[in-house]
């Protein structure tokens, strides 16, 4: 199956290693993965802030980078749910329409699609798993504790195939770290005190790492961390299910 | 009361100066909120009673209409006075002319949110009436002239301290007596004195049903009923959507309200009002006030669902570290987010952007809005309408120009590094705002598609 | 144009185009429970008190050894007409400012929350469960329903000018979220569940 790799702008500049541990675990489970070199953004950053009018050009690069492939997985949920809520095309709306079918999240695309029962793996630290928001309630990764439903959760089904890796319960377990898209800078008192709080769960539960499957998240957190001079880091899960 | 005139992140940004007050508040009202979850978790049909809930309220949006009329000629048969009115200033003026015609100058009132959305007892005040609120947590805040900070809990802004001097000050109670007992004890004896001596109260309504003409309301002190059935007139006020159709309806909602509000499995007293008791006169002022505006809003319509739980602003992250008043409207938090712009636009512009968007309200909410994706879906129709700066619109414009086109994309930074310096969600906003209390990541060495180019060089090369 | 119709055209205006269609209630509320033993341990949890008794002599007898006796009561069943004052209902409903406590039936009661239905029929007065300093209700064990589904099919399209569920003693939270029993309301509530 041919399989577009579809990496966050920011993933891209920033955290080259997620794109690479992200490709190679496609490559590992047998599937032909290409990165479009033309690809930019999917115009969601525009798209929160209320100028959804203004992504139709990144929408029709998207399209022209993606409608080629079977599948587009992306190692962000909240770009993936982006895409798949609100990818259009004048020009070619059936492949919009096709990707926006076919548009994954890593981890589900490893649980859904490819079915994986196995990872080779290795991490033995204490980690402390944050599920971003878009991800879990948007393309419905795990289960909501909102909601009065039976409990699952994609990336931590995942990571229980790592060996060594002592997963915590957190005591909020799916609260908003803060982060926000440009939350994170309008409103930077409570984005930042949303990530201390965060922050502090994991703390409590004595974590090594902090790992989640939108580096945008993590990015805030780390950068709170690093102010800190705090011995926690971050890692991608992807990074993590590709550790050996 | 004066009018919170300073935007959303400046609010929050002053309340979060005291950071042991936030902890304090956030853990507050997620115990509320963990309340909630195990009330809602212990029925095992809780998400087909918030569908079948949701379903209700859409065949009442469908068909208001008629059930208003319902609604009107069935109260009118049950003896009650029915009165309209279009906007918040009506709706005062009825009140007064209600009172002014039973000569009196005081008047007793139960939570009422729809009276703060149209700022009743300033007008009152302004018109020689003094009015008294009666829920506890609404009296404290009226002492002290601020509004209530939550639609449920008025005045979970402060600690057992604060009220604790407000009452000193006010009922004379002992100095630093910081007993939550004692204290409601002194607003206890305060107030029964007040419900003896009104002849005029006012309550607000939670469900109102068109095809008996009663309304329902719902207290846990009892001081709606206190008041009500003590005093010679009782003026009920409801904003047009609180019909349900049919009796049988509350038990859905009934159901609902009270374990998402606070985790209880109904409120002390649900008092269904039919008809005024013998000797008593029963008004029902019904009010649109921009409600019948938001009906035709197709996107935002189904706002008007809500049944005033306030589930919303206990589990949303951002309400609790930003506390009620920074949404300086009558409803606060997410709902109040999505309910104030249709009111006022531009002085409201800055409420649906305070929201993540991590979708938490929608999930809680009984009656199934989808809350977070009208917050996403007002920012639109306030770029659209022109209530952001230009400057934003301006750089969003060139961010969107260079991100539309891979070329310029690539050429848009040294090294195709545009991203490392214009990050898109920070766009508008200098690094200053990041960097006050966060690092960036290093820049690393070669960008992903540096390291990708390559290997696709090398593996070519090879061949 | 008044605002009543100015109000009611901009609805039909705005309203959607079509009526959505109304859910059906039957299949909610059907859960097996024992309704005894859930509304007990509803009621405790609220703050209420619950006796079991089998004849109205031991509500009496219980009545006699937990509230004064110099102070007044005030009832609407006439079997306690030795116990409490009965020739109130007319009088003004401030003269009821002094009564400690206030002994009623209820129609039914619900076990899901501790509700207990009380109308303008059994109450005397309206203010009668809400003025006096304590509350007891007497309700047959085997008029407790399951949920809030069963109790609206069972008041059906019953007449009556006021009617309210109470469930526990007047409360409040509104001081930093400290549970007070006795907010407005009732300080305490008594449920005699007869057999």
């Amino acid at each position: 199956m041919k399989v577009g790799l579809f990496i966050p702008c920011y993933v891209d500049q920033f955290y080259p290693q997620i794109g690479i541990a992200s490709l190679e675990l496609l490559q590992k489970f047998g599937c032909e993965v290409s990165f479009p070199m033309d690809q930019t953004c999917c115009g969601q950053p525009m798209a929160n802030s209320g100028y959804s009018h203004l992504t139709g050009g990144c929408d029709t690069n998207f399209v022209n980078n993606f409608s080629e492939f079977d599948y587009i997985v992306c190692p962000s949920g909240s770009c993936t749910l982006h895409v798949k809520d609100h990818l259009h095309s004048k020009e070619n709306e059936a492949a919009a329409t096709h990707i926006r079918n076919n548009v994954y999240e890593l981890t589900e695309f490893l649980t859904d699609v490819l079915k994986v029962e196995s990872i080779e793996g290795n991490f033995p630290y204490r980690v402390g798993m944050h599920q971003s928001c878009h991800g879990q309630r948007g393309l419905k990764l795990s289960q909501m504790t909102e909601l009065n439903a039976a409990p699952f959760s994609k990336p931590e089904q995942l990571l229980s195939k790592i060996k060594g890796l002592d997963l915590v319960s957190l005591s909020r377990k799916d609260e908003c770290c803060g982060f926000g898209g440009t939350f994170c800078v309008t409103e930077e008192a409570v984005s930042v005190k949303m990530g201390l709080d965060r922050i502090e769960d994991h703390k409590d539960h004595q974590v090594d790492y902090i790992t989640g499957g939108d580096m945008s998240c993590l990015m805030h957190l780390e950068g709170i961390l690093k102010r800190q001079k705090s011995n926690i880091k971050v890692i991608h899960i992807a990074e993590i299910l590709n550790s050996i | 009361m004066k009018e919170n005139t300073i935007d959303h992140s400046h609010a929050a940004a002053i309340f979060n100066k005291d950071v042991e007050r936030v902890n304090w508040h956030d853990d507050t009202l997620w115990f509320v909120r963990s309340k909630r979850d195990k009330s809602a978790h212990a029925i095992p049909e809780w998400e087909t009673l918030r569908e079948t809930a949701s379903n209700i309220k859409n065949n009442v949006l469908s068909n208001m209409h008629h059930y208003l009329q319902e609604f009107e000629a069935k109260a009118k048969e049950n003896g009650i006075i029915v009165h309209w009115a279009a906007d918040g200033a009506e709706h005062n003026k009825i009140v007064h002319s209600i009172i002014a015609k039973h000569g009196v100058t005081q008047m007793v009132k139960s939570k009422s949110m729809l009276t703060e959305e149209c700022h009743l007892n300033e007008y009152l005040a302004d018109n020689g009436v003094e009015v008294i609120d009666s829920d506890l947590g609404e009296f404290i805040v009226q002492l002290r002239k601020e509004p209530p900070s939550h639609i449920v809990l008025p005045a979970i802004h402060l600690k057992k301290e604060d009220v604790s001097d407000t009452f000193n000050e006010h009922l004379g109670t002992e100095k630093g007596n910081n007993d939550p007992q004692y204290l409601t004890e002194a607003a206890r004896k305060e107030l029964r004195d007040t419900f003896l001596t009104r002849k005029v109260a006012l309550t607000g309504v939670n469900f109102a049903v068109a095809e008996t003409g009663e309304f329902v309301v719902c207290t846990n002190e009892g001081n709606a009923d206190m008041g009500a059935h003590l005093a010679d007139v009782h003026i009920a006020c409801m904003g047009f959507e609180k019909l349900i159709p049919e009796r049988k309806h509350l038990g859905v909602f009934l159901r609902l309200l009270a374990r998402s509000a606070t985790g209880q499995p109904i409120t002390t007293f649900s008092s269904h009002f039919k008809k005024p008791r013998v000797g008593q006169e029963m008004h029902i002022v019904i009010v649109d006030n921009g409600r019948s505006t938001q009906l035709g809003r197709e996107e935002f319509r189904n706002s008007l669902k809500c049944i005033r739980c306030g589930a919303c602003m206990n589990t949303c992250p951002v309400y609790r570290r930003s506390g009620g008043h920074s949404y300086h409207n009558a409803v606060a938090g997410p709902i109040g987010s999505i309910l104030a712009p249709n009111l006022d636009m531009k002085k409201n512009a800055d409420l649906p952007f305070a929201s993540t968007l991590c979708g938490s309200c929608t999930n809680v909410c009984p009656v199934k809005i989808d809350i977070h994706d009208q917050l996403y879906k007002w920012r639109q129709v306030l770029v659209k309408e022109g209530y952001t700066p230009s400057s934003k619109t301006m750089a969003m414009k060139g961010m969107s120009a260079v991100l539309a086109n891979p070329t310029v994309f690539k050429i848009a930074g040294k090294a195709g590094r545009f991203v490392m310096k214009n990050l898109p969600f920070m766009v508008n906003n200098n690094l200053n705002a990041w960097y006050k209390q966060r690092e960036m990541p290093a820049p690393p060495e070669e960008s992903f598609r540096e390291w990708y180019a390559k290997k696709a060089k090398e593996s070519k090369d090879k061949k | 144009m008044s605002s009543r119709d100015s109000i009611l055209s901009k609805i039909k205006n705005n309203q959607p185009t079509s009526v959505n269609e109304l859910p059906s209630l039957s299949f909610l509320g059907l859960d097996k429970i024992d309704v005894i033993e859930t509304y007990k341990t509803v009621l405790k949890g609220i703050g209420g008190f619950c006796e079991e008794v089998s004849s109205l002599d031991e509500v009496k007898a219980y009545i006699a050894t937990h509230y004064p006796a110099d102070k007044r009561k005030i009832t609407t069943i006439q079997e306690f007409a030795d116990i409490a004052e009965t020739e109130w209902t007319n009088d003004d409903p401030h003269s009821l400012q002094n009564v400690e406590l206030a002994i009623v039936k209820a129609h039914f009661g619900v076990a899901e929350n501790s509700g207990l239905w009380v109308t303008d029929a059994i109450l005397g007065q309206r203010v009668s469960p809400f003025i006096p300093q304590y509350l007891s209700i007497i309700v047959n064990k085997k008029d407790i329903l399951a949920t809030m589904h069963q109790a609206y099919e069972r008041i059906g399209d019953l007449d009556y000018g006021f009617g309210t569920f109470i469930a526990g003693p007047s409360k409040t939270a509104d001081i930093e979220q400290s549970l007070v029993l006795g907010a407005h309301g009732a300080r305490g509530l008594t449920v005699f569940l007869m057999e």
